[in-house]
């Protein structure tokens, strides 16, 4: 293990029970994520990138191997451990942004915080600095409803982000986003997230910002095919 | 470990909060679980209501003779209303018992009138004793007990009044036609009225006599008062004791009227059937709208369990929000049945109605009921969801 990278996970694999079979979708995974880079995670449909993401960030336990997050073995850890170590170290944006629709976004951008155990307009007060951060401040007190994809996307980003996790971990964070925004996000994401200290990952099918990952993993059938600065030439 | 304790509360206080604010947000399951625990709520209190209320008009007969301690009656005799006649002589016996301060003679039976309007209109004819005229109702709303020195008079009570004379403002001074015999009415008693709402007339026993034909023997009733330090508990097992005769307690007489009611009729299970309907109908709004709102919200539990809730937290926050359904719910369902019985209380079926404590408690018990079952089975979904889901 390298005890100095991100992530390291030595010899990951994962099965899932398919009826009466078990299908293998990670196949002795050895990567070790570095940090104050930015890390892409490419593969086609089923190609276990999804598996292989949730196992890297705790929330999915492989069925062999070890992953540690910055020196920490985090399937070592209880239940209530993992949960609380995600919810100290790790920020998550999801494909479909999963904002809380009843709230509005310096309360969705604050929850992170308020499950740590600060008060509401404390919480709101720090996400609102982060929503400003991302150039929507503005739209703090709107609902999730009356927001743009690309708003929404920012109060993800945003909730992801206020609690400073030292790893961020990004599902298709473009893949509803024309050009030039997905461009705006990833700039936000590198200027933020990407310290000496952190670290991102993003799992990305966008081929249009391919160019602004420190580097590239390609996944095929569970097992990694390329480790680059570049995507592969035949991808 | 104190320090640690009270932060754990704090999240959860403030993760409440953001339950509540996901609950409120949608306003049509809001208000749908409202709907639904309100409205069972409503028909569970008020079906009880009006259940213990009607099965309570068993004891009507007996409540409405404040002054008797004991009721003394033939051995096969059930309550007020069913009852088989005895020898005038078993009043002297009754009198001869030790421990007996007085005793009287009662007399119930039936009695066909013919209305102003050519119909025929069953009574009941009680009569009391013409001495002492204990057992009357205590409250007079028109005229005293007084009259009923006076000839041929009768006194009705309110509810047979309100049944009989619907449009006039006093049946004093009316005339009627009882078993062929003329009989007029002096006074009106505030009474509480029996279980068929039968209407009531109160006369002298000499009167009552005259008024229904019978038998040799006439007399359904003793009614017994008990000597100072004599408990009626005691002074009945002496009456049946010494007389052979049936002597039960006021309250026991009471609790007879009652339980021939329920054991006697299909109304304990008629109104067992809607309260049944009121909590099911109460689980399926409750368990399809919850379940509905937490498949609805699925995804952000999911994205909340991965960002770092912990499973407590997610629990205390369903609970959250059914305690909060559940609370408001609950408090406008007694609202509805409490604006129910207020607004049906000048109805004589529902005179006197009341909402005893037990009825709303055991209609928050079938809230919780309500509320743990769907709520358990809304959590577990939410507690089954991987939070690895959010990225499927």
């Amino acid at each position: 293990m390298d005890h100095s990278a991100a992530i390291s996970t030595r010899g990951v694999t994962r099965d899932f029970p398919a009826g009466q079979d078990v299908i293998t979708v990670l196949h002795g995974i050895d990567l070790d994520i570095r940090a104050g880079e930015m890390t892409f995670l490419v593969g086609e449909s089923g190609s276990g990138k999804t598996t292989l993401i949730s196992i890297m960030c705790g929330i999915l336990w492989p069925t062999q191997g070890q992953v540690e997050i910055f020196g920490t073995d985090i399937y070592a850890l209880t239940d209530t451990e993992l949960v609380e170590f995600r919810l100290a170290n790790i920020g998550f944006i999801f494909q479909q942004y999963n904002l809380v629709p009843s709230i509005d976004a310096a309360a969705n951008a604050a929850v992170p915080l308020i499950a740590r155990g600060m008060a509401v307009q404390d919480a709101r007060a720090q996400a609102t600095e982060m929503l400003n951060a991302l150039n929507i401040a503005d739209q703090a007190d709107k609902l999730p409803s009356q927001l743009s994809g690309g708003q929404q996307q920012r109060v993800a980003i945003a909730r992801a982000l206020v609690h400073e996790p030292r790893l961020v971990v990004c599902d298709e964070p473009t893949a509803a986003l024309d050009a030039k925004s997905g461009r705006r996000v990833m700039d936000l994401l590198r200027d933020i997230a990407v310290a000496e200290d952190r670290s991102v990952i993003i799992v990305t099918h966008d081929n249009r910002i391919f160019d602004l990952a420190d580097r590239i993993l390609v996944l095929e059938d569970g097992r990694i095919t390329h480790d680059g600065k570049d995507m592969p030439e035949d991808h | 470990m104190g320090a640690s304790r009270q932060k754990c509360k704090k999240i959860g206080l403030v993760m409440i909060w953001i339950a509540i604010r996901m609950l409120t947000g949608d306003k049509t399951k809001f208000y749908g679980l409202l709907f639904g625990i309100a409205f069972s709520t409503l028909l569970i209190t008020q079906q009880l209501t009006i259940f213990v209320n009607l099965i309570e008009r068993g004891a009507s007969g007996v409540y409405n003779v404040a002054e008797a301690e004991v009721w003394v009656m033939d051995p096969v005799s059930r309550t007020t209303d069913i009852s088989y006649a005895m020898p005038s002589t078993a009043l002297e016996r009754v009198r001869g018992v030790p421990g007996v301060e007085w005793a009287v003679p009662h007399i119930r039976a039936n009695a066909a009138i013919r209305t102003d309007t050519g119909d025929l209109e069953q009574v009941a004819i009680i009569g009391v004793d013409d001495a002492t005229l204990i057992g009357l109702p205590r409250t007079m709303l028109e005229g005293d007990v007084s009259v009923l020195a006076r000839p041929d008079s009768v006194i009705i009570d309110d509810v047979g009044t309100t049944r009989m004379f619907p449009d006039q403002p006093t049946p004093v001074g009316e005339v009627l036609e009882l078993n062929d015999q003329r009989a007029v009415i002096r006074a009106m008693a505030d009474a509480i009225p029996s279980f068929t709402s039968t209407v009531v007339l109160y006369t002298r026993y000499s009167q009552a006599l005259r008024y229904v034909p019978g038998t040799r023997n006439r007399l359904s009733f003793v009614l017994v008062g008990a000597a100072d330090g004599i408990p009626p508990g005691e002074l009945a097992t002496r009456v049946t004791e010494q007389t052979g005769l049936r002597a039960r307690t006021r309250d026991e007489f009471a609790q007879d009227g009652v339980d021939f009611i329920i054991e006697n009729t299909g109304i304990p299970f008629n109104f067992g059937i809607t309260v049944l309907l009121g909590f099911i109908v109460g689980v399926a709004i409750v368990g399809l709208t919850f379940s509905l709102f937490i498949r609805d919200n699925i995804k952000q539990f999911g994205a909340l369990k991965a960002i770092g809730v912990t499973n407590a937290k997610i629990v205390r926050m369903v609970a959250a929000q059914a305690g909060m359904v559940g609370a408001i719910g609950y408090a406008l369902g007694l609202v509805g049945t409490a604006i129910f019985i207020w607004a049906f209380g000048g109805d004589p079926t529902f005179k006197g109605f009341y909402i005893p404590w037990q009825i709303p408690l055991f209609s928050l018990v079938a809230v919780f009921v309500i509320l743990g079952m769907t709520g358990f089975f809304a959590l577990r979904n939410v507690l089954r969801t991987e939070p690895a889901a959010v990225f499927r």
